[in-house]
């Protein structure tokens, strides 16, 4: 390097930190509002949750240290662990179901079916109507006296049943089956771009190799597209464990409370009877179900990045 | 007995017509490339052999057998892909067995088969690696494998050297040599570099527009080329096609760079029937600086003046762009005999080896 280039003129000495700093500032000052958002909206509210729901807080919040009092008092409810129970019930049936759904659909249209884009557009619809819409619907479905049930009455089989939602241990289904319905067109459009990047040679050789069908898909195609189905049931949680209008719309958490989702049971425990620390500690019971499942998988995915890195 | 034979062939997607009537035939042990620019339908009749394509009219067999309608699983092929295709989510051991496993052939007998292999390609130490962990060459090798493996009729290669960097390439197309000869399989290789062709195989096949050009041993082609495509298409810097009048059945005249005619003696006399007008097809390596010393070596040679417009060495060879009348011609020198830029040099040329066509069928005359 000559001299010449240490040498800068005294203004452009001067108009150089300014102009970098400026620079350097941009992208920080873009960033803020939603970063202080995100700050205050998650963790902030996340905190202070949680310190409620370790104090007395009843109509509003008050600062009482009473420990884990809520806790207890929240795990010796029935409705709680029918609540938190259902949870679990809904979210495994309902993730894979509309997996298994959304896959069996993706496969189909990819066999190059005619009018593909009509069927995508009719398995992908349900994902356009909203919860309460799909909810009421479906609970007009469900309804003995009007619905699927009376339809197949009127045409003749006189002892046909169906009402799910009717009683108290099969309205679950009910629940699951119409979040299956809602969410599977979602998994299919996402199994199916899948599908549509795998290399079309795989199959030729797999072909070649005398793999079956079945086999060509079990054993090339599926493991290949493994990254799509962690994403899918990653969506499918988050939905899951947020799941309040359509059981609102469909069951209203009944026949009883047969059907109550904890998101439910916040609600009614924060803005219905106004126990504002009791439904603090139900909340956190939730974000705990999220934590459950989607910490291993971001540990997860810091691993793969930190392995792929080494294999370079 | 051929392992391959290929009767008329015809392929189209709709009005489309891809293949146009394809002969062709394999002996048992033989190595046939089959060669053509992009488009020319190749890769089509490759993917028909294999049964991954069906067949418009025409028939296929494999051995004695018709193998129209049989599936590409029972046709006792194996092929490996310009992507190679390796089966990313498994081991290259598993890759391998993938086959054989779908055939439910016996463990033992499946280990047995990896084994020789991959002793075979020198991929022992790769079995437990996946694809995505392999270079470009290694993924070569193994996708051989897979193919070797099967213990097939035929090969049925892809461009399978099409995705390597260059170096690479002529190394691997060394390796698919020495291969061939040591396992001795039937082989239909597809490519578009015709010096693949020409270093591989036994006998090439050019294709342009859907139908073979001209199917013979790679000297043949070469040194006889069929026509104006096939002369065109073979070789790198291409063959020279140079404007020439008949001017008895023992000569041609071509115009030179100074607009006179110069006169070229013929080699051997042409027929009575042949147009006046020709295309005289000279290879840059036929083209040399005259030399009486020259002369004696090689009688055949026909001299002419021409100014030389550029120079392009390339180390083993120096490449002279040449004047003629009003076109180009490339000649290949000696480097330490070379012709400098601006120097008029009296060529040498060798008219045993000139092929002439007929300019409006462009066929070999």
């Amino acid at each position: 390097m000559s001299t010449h280039d240490l040498i800068v003129p005294a203004a452009a000495a001067a108009a150089r930190p300014w102009r970098e700093r400026l620079g350097t500032m941009v992208p920080i000052l873009v960033l803020a509002p939603s970063i202080a958002a995100s700050f205050i909206y998650v963790f902030v509210f996340t905190f202070w949750t949680l310190y409620i729901s370790l104090s007395n807080s009843s109509l509003l919040p008050t600062y009482g240290f009473v420990g884990l009092d809520n806790y207890a008092s929240l795990w010796a409810n029935r409705r709680w662990n029918i609540a938190y129970t259902n949870l679990f019930l809904f979210s495994g049936f309902y993730i894979v179901g509309s997996m298994a759904v959304g896959l069996l659909l993706a496969i189909a249209i990819d066999q190059r079916v005619r009018g593909e884009a009509v069927w995508r557009t009719i398995f992908l619809y349900p994902l356009a109507v909203s919860f309460i819409v799909t909810g009421t619907v479906w609970s007009w479905l469900y309804n003995p006296v009007d619905g699927i049930q009376a339809f197949v009455r009127g045409l003749g089989w006189t002892d046909f049943s169906f009402a799910l939602t009717a009683n108290r241990n099969t309205a679950i289904y009910a629940v699951i089956i119409t979040g299956i319905w809602q969410s599977s067109g979602f998994a299919m459009a996402l199994f199916l771009a899948g599908l549509r990047s795998v290399d079309p040679d795989l199959v030729k050789a797999a072909q070649i190799d005398g793999a079956s069908v079945f086999r060509t898909y079990r054993r090339v195609i599926l493991p290949t597209i493994a990254p799509i189905f962690l994403a899918v049931a990653v969506i499918q949680i988050q939905f899951a464990i947020k799941t309040f209008d359509l059981v609102a719309a469909l069951t209203r958490g009944g026949p009883g409370v047969s059907t109550t989702f904890p998101a439910i049971y916040v609600y009614d425990l924060m803005f219905q009877r106004g126990q504002i620390g009791e439904g603090a500690a139900a909340a956190m019971m939730m974000l705990a179900a999220v934590a459950v499942v989607l910490v291993p998988y971001s540990l997860w995915i810091v691993w793969r990045r930190r392995a792929e890195g080494r294999n370079g | 007995m051929s392992a391959l034979m290929i009767r008329n062939l015809h392929k189209s997607y709709g009005s489309l017509e891809i293949l146009a009537g394809i002969n062709l035939e394999a002996k048992t042990g033989e190595f046939v490339a089959l060669v053509g620019p992009s488009g020319c339908g190749k890769s089509t009749l490759l993917a028909m052999i294999a049964g991954l394509e069906t067949v418009t009219s025409g028939e296929i067999w494999i051995g004695d057998r018709l193998v129209n309608s049989v599936r590409p699983k029972d046709r006792d092929i194996a092929m490996v892909f310009q992507s190679y295709a390796l089966y990313p989510t498994m081991t290259v051991r598993q890759n391998i067995t993938f086959g054989m496993e779908s055939r439910g052939v016996p463990k033992a007998a499946q280990a047995e088969a990896v084994q020789r292999v991959a002793a075979l390609l020198q991929i022992e130490q790769l079995l437990k690696r996946k694809p995505g962990q392999l270079s470009g060459g290694q993924r070569q090798r193994v996708a051989m494998g897979r193919a070797l493996v099967r213990d097939p009729k035929l090969f049925l290669f892809d461009e399978p050297l099409s995705n390597l960097d260059a170096k690479l390439r002529v190394d691997m197309r060394t390796e698919i040599k020495k291969l061939h000869h040591r396992v001795g399989k039937t082989t239909v290789y597809v490519t578009h570099d015709q010096v693949e062709a020409m270093t591989l195989a036994s006998r090439i096949a050019v294709m342009n527009q859907g139908s073979v050009q001209q199917f013979d041993t790679p000297k043949r082609i070469y040194d006889r080329p069929t026509n104006m495509f096939v002369a065109g298409f073979m070789g790198s810097p291409a063959m020279n096609f140079i404007p020439a009048r008949l001017t008895g059945s023992t000569s041609i005249s071509v115009r030179a760079a100074d607009g006179s005619d110069a006169s070229l003696a013929l080699a051997a006399p042409m027929s009575a029937g042949a147009p006046k007008d020709v295309v005289l097809g000279i290879r840059p390596e036929h083209i040399y600086r005259f030399t009486t010393d020259l002369k004696s070596r090689k009688p055949a040679v026909a001299s002419m003046q021409a100014p030389v417009e550029l120079v392009e060495p390339t180390g083993a060879e120096t490449l002279a762009v040449l004047r003629l009348g009003d076109l180009e011609i490339t000649g290949r020198f000696e480097p330490d005999d070379a012709p400098v830029m601006g120097e008029t040099i009296t060529l040498g040329i060798d008219m045993s080896r000139a092929c002439l066509f007929d300019p409006t069928t462009k066929a070999l005359l």
